[in-house]
């Protein structure tokens, strides 16, 4: 009981730490990619290259002065960035981030809280982080905030089924939803990576996380040219920063879960001795570094589409959502599970690289036509009219 | 559509998303490796293709004779052009009957640097000058006066000559 309480409390501190370091250096990374991608050169003048950038923005949010407009309803609106911000931390508790590490008095795992429904809890606090948006922008009382609010909500409950639909084909594969064994299930070899299997469950998830993290090219509830900043408007100094810092750890829990769900979570490709007893501090750390490895990928990647992409429109933004990304999820869903299913059950095929390479090919089969018609564009109205001869 | 939201006349044939999107995609990661064009300011002044114009004008300059004393001669030419009344000029005359001027000043705040003093000046005294970096802690410190403006060291503006339009 003691050896759980301490190695969590330190589990605790740490994970926090290391989250509240990454955001403050994603901020700095967002601004010097999108920098170079523009051929600039970006803030380098705080340290070497930067580095100490986010201490100088940190500090200076927190001596600025906090304004409090006249009308708003005091309560929600300095509850509201506290709401985004805890929900876009806790998410990462679940997130089983190396193998175990051995210690004089037992194994530790890797994951704040190997909790049995670890998926739910996700999805749950994944959820909960539009609260904090839709509160922002109701009781800042101001219409530009208030229709930020109402976009957001809207935005993250069209998104939100897309991607729990995807997600449920990795628990079909998977038969579990603690991520520890939905890792644990990946690390067979190479091409039991569920984004090869589930290749298109992965770009459903891709986009619905897009929407979800309120990023480009889904960042209508902020939309600077017809909203002004949306939702935080009216916010200032750290409050301002809490919600920033929350779109960050958001962005970060994410592709977190991006690489768990995935891309094998820490398991280190090529190799099995990673993943198998006995443990040793090296073997932690290295898949410590696959994980980073994976997570920093698709923080670039997040970085390097909200630099490219242009804004959708919101009719397009709610067709994509409702008429091609519900429909596509549920049908998809629909032949997994009846491939699954005929595999498992009349094939007898125990989940290993076979029965991934099969469910690669039906992907790929499925892909070809399926990006043929969304890159026609006959599917988001309003982009395209009928050609009349 | 429920809204109305205007519709471009877009033909729906020749519309491209995924192939757009990842051309878009490559060309953003191309230009992160592309040489960039930030020049780092108070380190880096010029670079092989940029430099300040010779025909900038900016910071006054009072040129000195051989004695070292101011070339004006107070003909009042320069504040009476000035159209932003930027030089205040009052004139004194020695034994000799030489006219020099008794203050000399310039509101740099005020100037608008147009070169006419530099241009209308008959002993080729007053001067603009190519040089910018004249910011002070203090608003009086924007007022030259006869002995900082013989003081300024930097080059004097070469202004634009309508006989050699380009300067060459």
């Amino acid at each position: 009981m003691t050896f759980f309480l301490v190695t969590s409390i330190v589990k605790i501190l740490v994970v926090f730490t290391a989250i509240m370091v990454g955001v403050a250096l994603l901020t700095l990374a967002e601004r010097r990619i999108c920098a170079f991608m523009q051929d600039r050169l970006g803030p380098n003048r705080v340290g070497p290259q930067g580095l100490l950038q986010p201490a100088a923005d940190g500090l200076k949010n927190l001596v600025k002065e906090e304004t409090l407009p006249a009308e708003s309803d005091k309560i929600l609106f300095m509850l509201a960035p506290a709401i985004s911000f805890v929900p876009a931390l806790l998410t990462f508790a679940v997130i089983p981030f190396a193998s175990p590490l051995p210690t004089r008095w037992g194994d530790v795992e890797m994951v704040v809280a190997n909790l049995p429904v670890g998926f739910l809890y996700i999805l749950a606090f994944g959820s909960l982080g539009v609260y904090g948006i839709v509160l922002a922008g109701w009781s800042s009382n101001n219409k530009y905030s208030l229709l930020g609010g109402l976009r957001a909500s809207a935005q993250m409950i069209s998104y939100e089924i897309a991607l729990g639909m995807s997600t449920v084909a990795v628990l079909l594969l998977a038969g579990n939803v603690t991520l520890t064994e939905v890792v644990a299930k990946q690390s067979q070899s190479l091409l039991t990576w569920n984004v090869f299997p589930l290749s298109l469950a992965y770009f459903i998830f891709l986009v619905a996380a897009f929407a979800e993290t309120n990023r480009l090219p889904f960042d209508l509830p902020e939309a600077e040219g017809e909203l002004i900043a949306g939702y935080h408007t009216e916010y200032s100094a750290m409050k301002f920063s809490m919600f920033y810092i929350a779109e960050y750890a958001n962005m970060v829990t994410a592709s977190a879960l991006m690489a768990t769900l995935f891309f094998g979570g820490y398991d280190i490709p090529f190799t099995h001795w990673d993943n198998v007893p006995p443990w040793t501090p090296l073997k932690t750390a290295l898949t410590l570094g696959a994980f980073g490895l994976k997570t920093g990928f698709f923080l670039f990647l997040y970085i390097w589409v909200r630099w490219t992409l242009p804004r959708f429109r919101y009719d397009q933004l709610m067709a994509l959502g409702w008429k091609v990304m519900l429909p596509l999820a549920l049908l998809y869903l629909t032949v997994i599970a009846t491939l699954i299913w005929f595999l498992h059950a009349r094939l007898g095929w125990a989940y290993d690289t076979r029965f991934a390479v099969v469910l690669f090919g039906v992907n790929l089969l499925l892909a070809v036509p399926l990006f043929w018609v969304l890159d026609r564009g006959h599917i988001v109205s309003g982009s395209v009219t009928e050609e009349r001869a | 559509m429920a809204i109305g939201v205007k519709v471009m006349k877009r033909p729906g044939a020749r519309a491209s998303y995924v192939r757009a999107t990842l051309q878009g995609m490559l060309l953003t990661l191309q230009h992160i490796f592309r040489p960039k064009v930030t020049m780092q300011y108070p380190e880096e002044k010029s670079t092989a293709d940029w430099a300040i114009a010779p025909r900038w004008r900016g910071t006054h300059r009072m040129l000195t004779d051989e004695q070292g004393r101011a070339k004006c001669v107070a003909c009042g030419l320069c504040p009476q052009i000035c159209p932003a009344n930027c030089i205040k000029l009052v004139p004194g005359e020695d034994e000799q009957g030489n006219r020099y001027p008794l203050i000399y000043e310039i509101d740099e705040f005020r100037c608008v640097f147009c070169g006419y003093c530099q241009e209308v000046c008959p002993e080729e005294a007053i001067h603009v000058g190519v040089h910018y970096e004249n910011s002070e802690f203090s608003r009086d410190r924007f007022v030259y006066d006869l002995e900082r403006l013989c003081a300024q060291t930097h080059p004097v503006s070469s202004l634009w000559d309508p006989s050699d339009p380009k300067g060459e």
